[in-house]
C-alpha cells in the first residue's frame, strides 16, 4: 500500500491533534477548576509519575505481560485445537458450544476467586488460567467459523476433483480459517492483557500492574495509579500492534483481500 | 469410443419420499459424442443444473444411470475426467492466479514444477500469462471467470461442465468470453456441457441445444445448430443465427403456453 504523504498525514494528523487536544483540556481543566489530586491528578504529573517510577512500571508491566503473553499463547493453541475438535464432529460441537458460551458469561472475577483457592497465594498460575479462558473463547468462535464458513461453490469444486475431507480441511477450511483467527487475535490480544490487570485485583502476589493501581489508589497515591495506568496502555497497546503485524505477515497477498471484504 | 456423456432414463426426486418432495427431473434421455458442444436452456426450476450436476456425480439420481466416457458417474469423478465452471469464479483468495489454476493438479499429485508449467499455459490459453502472480481479487470478474476456465481446463478433462459460467458479466464481457471459449475449445477439443437462460448465447456457442421444461424437468426439444467451425462477429448478425435464435424461442415459448394451459 503507497499510500502519499499527503494522504498519510490526513490519516495521522487527525487524531493525534485530538490526543493533544484532550490533554491541554484535561490539564487546563484541573488547574482552572482547581482539581485536587485525589479527585483527578493532571496529565503533567502523571507523566513526572510515570518518568519516577519508570523502573518499578517496567518490572510490573512484565509480570503481568507475561501472564497476558502465556494464557493469549495457551488459549490460542487450545481454542483452534478444540475448533478442529468440534468441526469435525458436529455432536460435540452442539454440546460443547452453549457450555462455551456459559463459561464465557460468568463473570470472570469469580473464576479466578476459585482459581486461587486451588493453586498457592503466590502463583501466577491461576491468573494464566483466566487469561487462557478468555483468550481460547474468543479463539474458538471465530476460527470454528471461519473452518465452516467455506463458499458452496467450493466444497463443490473440491467434490469435483475428488478431493477427501482432510484435502479440504488442509487446502481450503484452514487457509480460510487464517483471516477470522488474525481477527479474533486482534481481539484476544488486548482482552488478553485486560484480563491479567483485573486478575491482580483477587489477591496473590501484588507485583503486577493491576495489583500496583489498586494499592496506589489504596494510599491515595492517585498519580502514581495513574502512571501504572498508562503502563497498563501501552503493554495493551503493544499487544495489540504486534497482533496487528502479525496478521500482515502472516496473510499472502496482503491484507488487501480483508479490506475489500470491509473485514 | 464411447459417448462423452450419456444419460439413460434418469429422474431426479429431491426429498424422496416426505411431504415436500420435489420432481426435479423426469425422463431424461440424452447421449453427447465426443466434441460436441451442448447447451442445456430452459426457465428457473426446470433441472438444467441438476442435470449437470448428475453428470458431473455431485448429485445421484433417483433412478436411472449416467455414463461418462462410458464409464459410471461416480468413477469418472474419481478418475476427474471433467472439469467444472460455475456462475461465480469460486476462486480462493489466499491463492494466486497460478496456483488456483493448479489446485486441480496438485490433488492429482502432479510434482511442483510439472504443475507450474501447466499452469501457466493455461493461463496464456486464457489470455493471462500477465497474471500469473497476482491475487484473484486483483482482477476483474471477466478475468477471474477466464481463471476459472483454465482451471477446469487444467488436467485436460476430455469433458468440461459449466453453469452460466458468464451469468453474472456485462453484455459487452459476456460476448467477449464467448468467443474466448469457443477458441480454447477449439484448441483443446474439448465436449462441452453449458447450462444457460441466454437464446442467443446458447445458439452462438453450441452445436447442440437441448430445451428444457419445469415442474417437472423434462426435455421439450432437442435443437441442431450449424453455424460452422469459425463463428465471429459476423455469425452475431447472420441471417442464420437469427433463424435459430426464433427457432429456439419458439421452442421455449411452447413451454410457456402448455405450462398455462
Amino acid at each position: 500500500m503507497n499510500r502519499s504523504p499527503r494522504a498519510l498525514a490526513l490519516l495521522v494528523l487527525p487524531p493525534v491533534v485530538f490526543g493533544i487536544a484532550f490533554l491541554a483540556l484535561w490539564e487546563a481543566a484541573v488547574n482552572v477548576f482547581d482539581f485536587q489530586p485525589y479527585f483527578l491528578p493532571a496529565p503533567s504529573s502523571i507523566w513526572q509519575q510515570f518518568l519516577e517510577n519508570a523502573t518499578l512500571i517496567w518490572d510490573a508491566a512484565k509480570v503481568s505481560g507475561t501472564n497476558a503473553l502465556v494464557g493469549l499463547i495457551a488459549g490460542t493453541v487450545l481454542g483452534i485445537a478444540l475448533s478442529f475438535v468440534l468441526g469435525r464432529f458436529r455432536l460435540l460441537n452442539e454440546l460443547v458450544t452453549p457450555l462455551a458460551i456459559a463459561l464465557n458469561a460468568v463473570p470472570i472475577f469469580v473464576l479466578v476467586a476459585v482459581f486461587n483457592n486451588m493453586f498457592s497465594i503466590t502463583s501466577e498460575v491461576p491468573r494464566r488460567l483466566m487469561v487462557t479462558l478468555v483468550v481460547e473463547f474468543i479463539v474458538l468462535v471465530n476460527v470454528t467459523r471461519g473452518l465452516r464458513e467455506v463458499g458452496a461453490i467450493q466444497l463443490e469444486l473440491m467434490r469435483s476433483y475428488a478431493a477427501s475431507e482432510v484435502a479440504i480441511t488442509r487446502k481450503v477450511r484452514v487457509p480460510n480459517a487464517v483471516p477470522y483467527l488474525f481477527t479474533a487475535l486482534k481481539i484476544a490480544a488486548p482482552a488478553a492483557v485486560i484480563t491479567a490487570f483485573v486478575s491482580e485485583y483477587f489477591g496473590g502476589s501484588q507485583n503486577g500492574l493491576g495489583s500496583r493501581i489498586v494499592s496506589n489508589i489504596a494510599i491515595s497515591k492517585n498519580a502514581a495509579a495513574w502512571a501504572y495506568v498508562l503502563g497498563a496502555c501501552l503493554v495493551g497497546l503493544a499487544f495489540y500492534l504486534v497482533s496487528v503485524a502479525l496478521e500482515r505477515v502472516a496473510t499472502p497477498g496482503g491484507v488487501g483481500r480483508n479490506d475489500r471484504d470491509g473485514a | 469410443m464411447s459417448a462423452a456423456v450419456e444419460v439413460h432414463d434418469v429422474s431426479k426426486v429431491f426429498n424422496a419420499g416426505r411431504p415436500n418432495a420435489v420432481e426435479a427431473l423426469v425422463d431424461i434421455d440424452l447421449t453427447i459424442e465426443p466434441g460436441e458442444f451442448v447447451s442445456l436452456i430452459g426457465p428457473s426450476g426446470c433441472g438444467k443444473s441438476t442435470a449437470l450436476r448428475l453428470i458431473a456425480n455431485l448429485l445421484e439420481p433417483t433412478s436411472g444411470e449416467v455414463l461418462v466416457n462410458g464409464k459410471p458417474a461416480l468413477k469418472a469423478r474419481l478418475d476427474q475426467d471433467y472439469g467444472m465452471a460455475f456462475q461465480q469464479a469460486g476462486l480462493f483468495d489466499w491463492r494466486t492466479v497460478a496456483k488456483n489454476v493448479e489446485l486441480p493438479l496438485e490433488l492429482k499429485g502432479w510434482d511442483k514444477a510439472k504443475r507450474r508449467t501447466r499452469a501457466l499455459e493455461m493461463l496464456d490459453l486464457v489470455k493471462l500469462g500477465d497474471f500469473a502472480d497476482h491475487f484473484p481479487w486483483q482482477l476483474s470478474g471477466g478475468m477471474q471467470q477466464r481463471v476459472a476456465i483454465g482451471r477446469a481446463l487444467a488436467a485436460h478433462p476430455p469433458l468440461l461442465l459449466m453453469d452460466e459460467p458468464f451469468g453474472a458479466l456485462d453484455e459487452m464481457t459476456r460476448e467477449h468470453m464467448q468467443a474466448e471459449l469457443l477458441r480454447i475449445c477449439g484448441e483443446t477439443s474439448s465436449t462441452v456441457v453449458f447450462v444457460t437462460h441466454s437464446i442467443p448465447e446458447a445458439v452462438y456457442l453450441s452445436t447442440r441445444v437441448v430445451v428444457m421444461s419445469p415442474r417437472p424437468g423434462r426435455i421439450t426439444d432437442v435443437i441442431g445448430v450449424d453455424l460452422g467451425p469459425r463463428r465471429g462477429l459476423e455469425t452475431r448478425e447472420a441471417v442464420a443465427f437469427f433463424e435459430k435464435i426464433t427457432e429456439v424461442r419458439e421452442a421455449l415459448r411452447g413451454i410457456d403456453t402448455s405450462d398455462l394451459a
